[in-house]
């Protein structure tokens, strides 16, 4: 046996999840999908005192839509929201983001809660909730709380929730609401070396048209560029009310990665991500657009 | 010592029983404890799939799953996935058919997978094929046999002839 001992829990119902935790805070941790948490665990990359099995809680689990807002509950497999009609109607970003995530068998038992609270920086959701302004529903023993997207991802691996907190809901704003409107596009694209790998780099872009034909409102994450998901906000303020040819993308792709630093590792140069990730938001942003103007 | 979990799970059609702590994998619990060896580990965190196994209907890395998860789950192994006589099923006879295999580590996960996959998907493009493999690991084989054994029991499964292996497939 590879990991470390710890005591097993599997709660029922949120509200003995969270008591656990209010019970054992940094000695504690939820196990979600369990296919980031269980390798490092069998590494020995991390241990715990205790593990909290998510998976018999069945209210963490589903997909609702309710007044412009799709709400994806923490433990919806990836399978699920993959093959989802409603998901793909309402969040298309998050529906063609996630067959991007590891391999099919990792999907079948992925959780999307698990993957934003495990916070990797080349994952793709974190930088769709990014991009979307999609908002985390946080529960603890003393109540709940909101999360804007933009204050989540604080780090590698490292997010806003506090140990006593669970991630029990993630809302995103969904098409045809007042954010994305029905002149929409939304696109997805990564560089890996296999498909399956964690990216090298990978951009997602979502823009909304106003009745002119200009952006109304833009998008733009980005991942594997640096230590938590990154927005491209200049790039995003650059392209209000304008609309871009073809030819005034690959300046946006550049501006969008203007300020990052990327990690130089074996895998790939910082200076090659930051090349790859320029030209990745200047395809992600022509799709979108293209898709938006119909 | 740690506490031991009781386990009982429906493996292969039969119901079974075990303990274990709360550490031990499904992969170690179907191998030690239920002498279903013919699940293999190979990297033991996720990456190489040999250890794909079906709970409750949907193919999963056995090695990242704990026993205890398991608890009340629907299992098949590589043991169970053939017909009962012995015999090999058409995936399994498309893999011996295309040469989808050497030294056979890595066939237990690729069948399971495979099985997942053309039940989602029984008509695959060869990307999709591709695609769809590209979460088992084989050293031997360079993928030609294993992806010309997915076509030709995607054929016998849909009730049509076998199709011959392709030339290149062969090595």
């Amino acid at each position: 046996m590879k990991p470390a001992p710890f005591e097993y829990h599997a709660p029922t119902s949120v509200a003995d999840a969270v008591a656990l935790l209010a019970e054992h805070t940094d000695e504690a941790k939820p196990l979600a999908g369990g296919q980031s948490l269980v390798p490092m665990l069998a590494l020995r990359l991390t241990r715990f005192e205790h593990l909290i099995d998510l998976n018999r809680i069945g209210e963490l689990r589903g997909v609702t839509r309710e007044d412009g807002t799709l709400t994806v509950k923490a433990m919806t497999s990836q399978r699920e929201v993959e093959h989802s009609p409603e998901v793909a109607a309402a969040v298309p970003l998050l529906a063609r983001a996630t067959p991007y995530i590891g391999h099919f068998q990792i999907r079948n038992r992925g959780t999307v809660g698990g993957n934003l609270a495990h916070a990797d920086p080349a994952s793709e959701l974190p930088a769709v909730a990014l991009a979307l302004d999609a908002e985390f529903e946080v529960a603890s023993a003393s109540g709940s709380r909101r999360v804007p997207a933009s204050e989540f991802f604080i780090g590698t691996w490292t997010t806003a929730l506090e140990s006593e907190e669970l991630l029990t809901a993630i809302h995103f704003p969904a098409l045809g609401g007042a954010a994305w409107g029905d002149r929409s596009g939304f696109a997805v694209e990564e560089i890996a070396r296999r498909s399956g790998d964690f990216a090298l780099a990978g951009a997602v872009c979502a823009v909304a048209l106003d009745g002119s034909g200009n952006i109304a409102r833009a998008g733009i994450g980005l991942f594997g560029m640096g230590a938590t998901p990154e927005r491209a906000r200049a790039a995003e303020e650059s392209l209000v009310a304008r609309s871009p040819s073809a030819d005034d993308l690959a300046e946006i792709g550049r501006l969008a990665v203007e300020g990052l630093a990327p990690t130089d590792d074996i895998h790939a140069s910082a200076a090659y991500r930051r090349r790859v990730g320029a030209y990745l938001v200047q395809r992600v942003l022509g799709r979108a657009l293209e898709e938006a103007r119909g | 010592m740690a506490a031991l979990h009781e386990i009982t799970a429906t493996v292969n059609g039969e119901r079974r029983r075990g303990h274990a702590e709360a550490r031990k994998t499904l992969a170690d619990f179907l191998r030690e404890d239920l002498a279903l060896t013919g699940t293999h580990l190979g990297c033991e965190h996720g990456v190489c799939g040999a250890c794909t196994v079906f709970v409750d209907g949907v193919a999963v890395r056995s090695c990242l799953m704990f026993a205890v998860q398991a608890d009340g789950a629907e299992i098949t192994t590589i043991e169970g996935i053939g017909p009962a006589d012995g015999t090999l099923g058409p995936v399994q006879q498309a893999f011996r058919d295309c040469h989808g295999l050497q030294c056979g580590f890595c066939t237990p996960g690729f069948i399971v997978s495979v099985h997942a996959f053309l039940a989602d998907n029984p008509q695959p493009s060869d990307a999709e094929i591709r695609e769809a493999l590209s979460g088992n690991l084989c050293r031997c084989t360079g993928y030609q046999g294993i992806i010309a054994a997915v076509k030709q029991a995607a054929v016998t499964l849909a009730g049509g002839e076998k199709v011959a292996a392709p030339a290149g497939a062969t090595h």
